[in-house]
């Protein structure tokens, strides 16, 4: 075949002779764009994980070799005291029981949290998108609207609302307040989701007989997994690192996590114990760095669905 | 109250209309489709013909007007409870079920004992010949047989009416030749009545037992297709069917003692073998005929013959194109590849206006 090519006479004229350049394009390896990526990415990173080294180090320390003063150098000795009692034995005020309180508390705030908003935003997001009911524009602009609202604004207000219906500083009330700002964000986020999806798989299904629920259960739920882990992601990291809310709403036999090694690290009493400070951020940082570090991929993923083909 | 009108027709559309806002989609439409009938509604893309499908489906809320499916007023009726299945352009199945749970999500759906469901799954994936692809997901199929599954969750449905938005619009020119050879041996099988929307004539010429031409809204023609390909009742249809489309040639139609003519510029082209449908009046009009019913050097016995100088050349395989100019305005000529002439030859063109379209200025036919 090639070489009947190579014999007609226009194929002969244009023909390639050998040498030159051939196969892929070779990378240089240390050329200046290189150079610049690598160097920035470097600096950021470094930028970044330092004070993450300086904590993890620091709090695997006794104090008498953190006065030594070397924050940059490595334990001499690895001890997990600090972490056992930034847990378990740590001081606010007049409770000594640690950080374990808070986070117990946190988690009894942040899982009704994000299911009651996930469910609510999501059936929300739904009838936003496929069932284009009579006013459904204004009801969206309103929500939106909220998203936009400093929380500040509305902190004593709710205040109010909540010692009238007698939820004041108990973790329901908390759990309410969370799940209802977390609305608008939500609701937009499913919304954007489920009118990507191919409209007529909706209609299908109206043909096919489903209705609301049913559609929305066994058609479009199955095919959200990606939407619905970038919310719990969302949801967790939001309310998990929640202050004020925090502070304002419940009282301290009640208060979250982030209060409480608020109360630890900044208490003017006594020593600074700065390992034991430290195991403590830690401790409290560990939970949506582990949901990132579980779920990274499908947050990826969730994020980038713009189409889903069947 | 008029019953008579319903018993006959399978399909009836009454008076009905569509407004998004201030945008009117549909304007009091009649349709009437007979039992058993395939129809398919043809029209540019925005001329409203998915939109009327939809409201026959039941899935858009109209905004006056009835719908009967079988007789019965189905106007309010949710689209699962109107006897119809529907077949969609981008198949629209669901991606996360196998193909069987697929099929048998209606019936499901529908709280249909078991033993049913696998009885009319199994019958619709022989008519479809599926049977080997039912445990697989949708993913795992090539277009056609996503389509054809798509057919059969409407064929379990065990449906009086079948709708079709679309269905071979997202396939290869290849695969759509070849399904729609099967939707036709479909019809033919089941006798059930078929309404099909689709923008190709092919598939509107090859298909329909009756074709519904639309534009902005409103039914043109609705008849035969062979009588929309010969008789075109405006300008519009005439000019939306066919291809290469008809020549339309602008003039004037004069009477010469009690003769009817048509004359553009030196041309002037006896009508005695027209049949007026309207009575004709001096004035502006044009005269349309397709390129096929025009002779190339075909010999005398033409009631019009005239010379052309060939300007292009357009070999399409089995036929070629040839275009030249005819009082001033551009005019193609079909012919066998063989007998085509070359660029810049002088040839003759006859023409019969019976087998013409004149269109008055309103764009009616005469």
């Amino acid at each position: 075949m090639s070489t009947a090519t190579l014999a007609s006479p226009v194929a002969a004229a244009a023909a390639p002779g050998p040498g030159g350049p051939q196969g892929p394009k070779p990378q240089r390896r240390f050329s200046r764009r290189n150079l610049f990526v690598y160097g920035t990415l470097s600096v950021v990173a470094v930028y970044y994980l330092l004070p993450l080294y300086v904590m993890v180090v620091t709090s695997l320390k006794g104090m008498p070799e953190i006065r030594m003063g070397n924050i940059f150098s490595p334990p001499m000795e690895i001890t997990f005291e600090p972490w056992v009692k930034a847990w378990a034995t740590a001081c606010t005020g007049l409770n000594c029981d640690g950080l374990s309180r808070g986070f117990w508390n946190s988690v009894r705030i942040t899982v009704p949290s994000v299911v009651l908003s996930i469910a609510i935003a999501s059936v929300n997001g739904y009838a936003l998108a496929n069932w284009r009911f009579k006013g459904a524009e204004t009801f969206f602009a309103i929500l939106i609207v909220g998203a936009f609202i400093p929380y500040q604004v509305m902190l004593y207000p709710i205040v109010i609302i909540l010692r009238e219906i007698g939820l004041y500083g108990s973790l329901t009330g908390l759990v309410l307040v969370h799940s209802i700002f977390g609305m608008p964000i939500l609701t937009l986020l499913f919304r954007n989701y489920f009118a990507s999806m191919p409209e007529e798989l909706f209609k299908a299904a109206r043909v096919d007989g489903a209705g609301f629920w049913g559609i929305y259960f066994r058609i479009m739920l199955p095919m959200s997994l990606p939407i619905f882990v970038v919310a719990v992601i969302i949801q967790i990291t939001g309310i998990w690192n929640d202050f004020l809310f925090g502070v304002v709403y419940t009282r301290p036999d009640t208060y979250p996590m982030t209060v409480q090694l608020n109360n630890i690290v900044n208490s003017v009493q006594g020593v600074k114990e700065y390992n034991v400070n430290m195991a403590a951020t830690l401790i409290t940082g560990l939970v949506p760095l582990a949901v990132y570090f579980v779920s990274g991929k499908l947050f990826v993923r969730g994020i980038a669905a713009g189409a889903v083909k069947g | 109250m008029n019953a008579m009108m319903q018993t006959a027709a399978s399909v009836s559309v009454r008076d009905l209309s569509l407004n998004f806002g201030a945008v009117q989609v549909l304007k009091s439409l009649d349709l009437d489709v007979g039992e058993g009938e395939f129809v398919v509604l043809l029209g540019p893309s925005g001329c409203g013909k998915s939109t009327l499908l939809n409201c026959i489906a039941g899935l858009l809320d109209i905004s006056a007007g009835r719908v009967f499916i079988k007789g019965r007023n189905v106007t309010w009726d949710e689209p699962a409870h109107r006897g119809i299945g529907m077949v969609f352009q981008s198949y629209a199945l669901y991606p996360q079920m196998s193909v069987e749970k697929n099929l048998s999500f209606g019936l499901r759906v529908a709280g249909l004992p078991k033993q049913e469901i696998d009885k009319r799954i199994a019958r619709a994936a022989e008519v479809l010949q599926i049977e080997p692809l039912l445990k697989r997901k949708p993913a795992a199929l090539s277009g056609g047989q996503r389509q054809r599954v798509a057919i059969g969750r409407a064929l379990v449905r065990d449906v009086d009416v079948f709708l079709f938005d679309e269905p071979l619009s997202n396939l290869d020119a290849k695969l759509r030749s070849e399904l729609r050879v099967e939707i036709k041996l479909l019809h033919r099988r089941l006798k059930n009545t078929m309404i099909y929307v689709t923008h190709d004539q092919i598939e509107a010429m090859t298909l329909a037992d009756r074709i519904a031409v639309m534009k902005g809204g409103v039914i043109q023609q609705f008849d035969a297709p062979q009588v929309i390909y010969n008789r075109p009742v405006n300008r519009f249809v005439a000019g939306f069917l066919g291809s290469p489309g008809m020549n339309f040639l602008e003039g004037r139609l004069e009477q010469e003692g009690g003769a009817w003519r048509f004359a553009a510029d030196a041309l002037s082209i006896p009508l005695a073998t027209y049949e007026f449908e309207a009575a004709p009046r001096p004035g502006p009009a044009s005269f349309g005929i397709r390129p096929e019913h025009v002779g190339l050097n075909s010999g005398a016995g033409w009631p019009f013959s005239v010379s052309a100088t060939v300007e292009v050349v357009e070999p399409m395989g089995s036929d070629t194109l040839v275009w030249l100019k005819l009082a001033g305005q551009n005019f193609s000529v079909r012919v066998t590849s063989e007998r085509a002439p070359a660029t810049g030859e002088t040839v003759t063109i006859g023409l019969d206006p019976m087998r013409a379209s004149l269109f008055a200025e309103a764009g009616n036919r005469l």
